[in-house]
């Protein structure tokens, strides 16, 4: 929803933002080492400290992990004691972030830490994300995430939305724009590769990597107290679509033009975008339902096709966009996260940076 | 450093789910070769079945055969089949309508290759030889030119059980790393020692360490030895065997705070009755052959230590 809908209540906006290098394997590193130093990164750039932080939420998934409870452990890094205010999803870190806003909106809180992580090296991902399917119909035939994404892609091609050379192009373009972001696993020139599964190729996929981002948000004047250039949150909204497959569209995606239009996007024009898209076939979709034309810049840190650090991309996104705020790089900007097979969940957030 | 130490995980569980009445229906139609859906609110048959409309969230329950041939809506050639896959050689993932259908069955296709498949083609269903009343009863979908399929004329209701719930299988394989500073920790007592590591802000010692301070969310770094021996700061009495535990009840379960550590261990408590263990009681490890950590501690013979050295790590 919008601020003008939520009419008398604070404004909130992202203060500091920072992530880890995505790299293929942590091994090295526990999830909690892996964490720390994005924590310490935002902390030290508001000059807060761990006791002056109102509310704490983070993303990430057990499956993943493969443990039970694994958030927990995770908890070390932010100092959990004396006793603090959080909160968990099991999700990408943008729902955490929602979870914050809405908790900063009540007036319970003045500062948020939000921070996600995923280390998707120990396992196999294509086989992880089949367990978030429908446990009846689908899951017993472990479709992988990359073979849903391609029967998507398909349907695109035959819709005449897309061809395989301009999904190529996509990936190309995050990797080649991704040469100015030192944090991405992949950057510059990667071939297009084989088929992973027909149509997409390695280069329409995201690379499988470890990460973890974090990110401050704080309200009204503590916001300009710990910011130069605050990137307010403006709108952010959520929407979900049938969980069959079947049912829905492939080539569209209804829930992200309605989470838009609730977050208030098509009110004015957004001058920067970024999009999880982990797939070269997604981006196509989104740019569609999100009405983007060739002036707006799209991913311009590469996106998921560069790096896709599971439960944190989409955090990374509202990461990415606030920090070309908070350096005067964009003034009003467009971040997008999803969850789910197909862009099955999607959130969509307004940042604005004030006049100059 | 120590090298980082990595060990297959594996996550396997037999989830044993309940349907609902069209679940049931449908599910107990594939084992006796009939399809159904479900009627929605905009006259649409959903195919597979659901127990809510999903754009008005309304209960539907109004059963539709549908047949056994359809169309196929969108496809993917996979040339690589993965573990639990339908078949083991390559395949087209497929949605497709059913004759009769108005929402796509996602399924497999058997095809020669990639060439053989297009939108639009027409398949059927191959049945599994041996059905169960689960959605892998479709083995798959195979090419068809033919008339569209017949329907039985079923209403939903079968002879024979119905079917009320499946078991679906979920195996994940995992190479775990338990990361640098529990990795020491393990290698340490690989040599009978333990060590923890102390945090450089408030200097307390943790045990096992986990590469952080939870109190001030600093890393840790620097090692320290601890024990051999300890206190006990707290215990319970077990009376009840665990399966697959091969210790006699009752038997004492301690937290133990092994000297030069801010934090208590747990860990069995042997060489003594179990109603004269107590708080203060100072205890050493006993280590069996070959053994990875302590098979429990015993009392050292020394004086019981004061309330008030251990009160803080209760």
């Amino acid at each position: 929803m919008t601020r003008e809908e939520s009419s008398g209540v604070r404004d909130v906006a992202v203060v500091a933002f920072a992530q880890t290098d995505v790299l293929r394997t942590t091994d090295e590193l526990s999830e909690v080492e892996m964490l720390m130093p994005v924590l310490h990164s935002v902390l030290d750039r508001t000059g807060l400290k761990t006791a002056d932080i109102g509310f704490t939420c983070s993303g990430s998934s057990d499956y993943l992990a493969g443990r039970a409870f694994s958030f927990t452990l995770a908890l070390d890094g932010v100092g959990a004691w004396p006793p603090i205010a959080e909160s968990h999803v099991e999700m990408d870190g943008a729902w955490a972030l929602y979870e914050a806003w809405t908790k900063l909106l009540t007036g319970d809180a003045d500062t948020a830490l939000v921070y996600a992580y995923g280390k998707s090296s120990p396992g196999s991902v294509r086989d992880v994300l089949t367990r978030q399917l429908d446990p009846y119909y689908v899951a017993p035939l472990w479709p992988d995430s990359v073979a849903l994404a391609a029967l998507q892609a398909r349907a695109l091609i035959d819709a005449g939305d897309t061809d395989e050379p301009a999904l190529a192009a996509i990936g190309a373009r995050s990797r080649r724009v991704a040469t100015l972001n030192s944090r991405a696993q992949l950057r510059g020139s990667v071939p297009q590769g084989e088929y992973v599964v027909r149509p997409l190729r390695t280069g329409d996929c995201p690379p499988v990597g470890d990460g973890a981002a974090a990110v401050i948000l704080a309200a009204g004047e503590r916001a300009r107290e710990l910011c130069s250039r605050p990137a307010w949150i403006r709108g952010i909204d959520h929407r979900i679509e049938a969980h069959a497959l079947g049912v829905r569209d492939l080539t569209d995606s209804p829930s992200t033009r309605l989470a838009a239009q609730k977050a208030g996007v098509f009110e004015r024009p957004v001058d920067t975008a970024e999009l999880h898209a982990p797939f070269s076939s997604q981006e196509v979709v989104l740019r569609k339902a999100l009405r983007l034309d060739d002036s707006v810049r799209v991913n311009l840190s590469g996106g998921p096709l560069a790096a896709n650090p599971m439960m944190a991309a989409g955090l990374v996104r509202i990461g990415e966009a606030a920090a070309r705020i908070h350096r005067g790089e964009s003034d009003r900007a467009l971040a997008h996260a999803t969850s789910g097979p197909c862009l099955q969940q999607n959130l969509v957030a307004v940042l604005e940076g004030e006049p100059r | 450093m120590p090298e980082v130490l990595k060990a297959p995980l594996v996550v396997e569980f037999p989830f044993t789910r309940s349907l609902g009445p069209v679940q049931s229906a449908f599910l107990t139609g594939l084992r006796e070769q009939v399809v159904l859906g479900v009627r929605a609110g905009d006259g649409r048959v959903l195919v597979p079945p659901v127990e809510y409309d999903p754009v008005t969230a309304e209960e539907i329950r109004d059963l539709v055969e549908v047949a056994a041939t359809g169309t196929v809506t969108t496809w993917a050639w996979n040339h690589a089949p993965r573990r639990g896959q339908p078949l083991a050689g390559p395949f087209a993932w497929v949605l497709v309508r059913l004759d009769g259908a108005g929402t796509g069955l996602l399924h497999v296709l058997d095809a020669p290759g990639p060439d053989a498949v297009h939108t639009g083609m027409r398949v059927r269903i191959r049945w599994a030889e041996e059905r169960t009343g689960a959605i892998t009863d479709i083995a798959c979908f195979e090419p068809y030119d033919g008339v569209p399929g017949q329907l039985t004329g079923s209403n939903g209701e079968f002879e024979g059980e119905r079917v009320t719930g499946i078991v679906a299988p979920a195996r994940l394989d995992y190479t775990y790393s338990p990361g640098r500073a529990q990795s020491a920790y393990i290698a340490a007592l690989s040599t009978q020692r333990t060590v923890g590591e102390r945090c450089p802000s408030c200097r307390k010692v943790y045990v096992p360490p986990r590469g952080a301070c939870p109190t001030c969310g600093v890393p840790t770094a620097e090692q320290i030895e601890v024990g051999p021996r300890g206190t006990v700061t707290t215990f319970c009495i077990v009376n009840i065997k665990a399966r697959n535990l091969d210790i006699e009840v009752p038997y004492v379960y301690a937290h133990i705070a092994l000297d030069g550590a801010d934090l208590a261990l747990h860990g069995r408590i042997g060489g003594i009755p179990y109603d004269q263990v107590r708080m203060g009681l100072r205890v050493e490890p006993v280590w069996t052959e070959g053994a990875r950590y302590p098979d429990h501690y015993r009392p050292t013979g020394e004086p019981d230590a004061d309330y008030d050295a251990y009160k803080e790590l209760l």
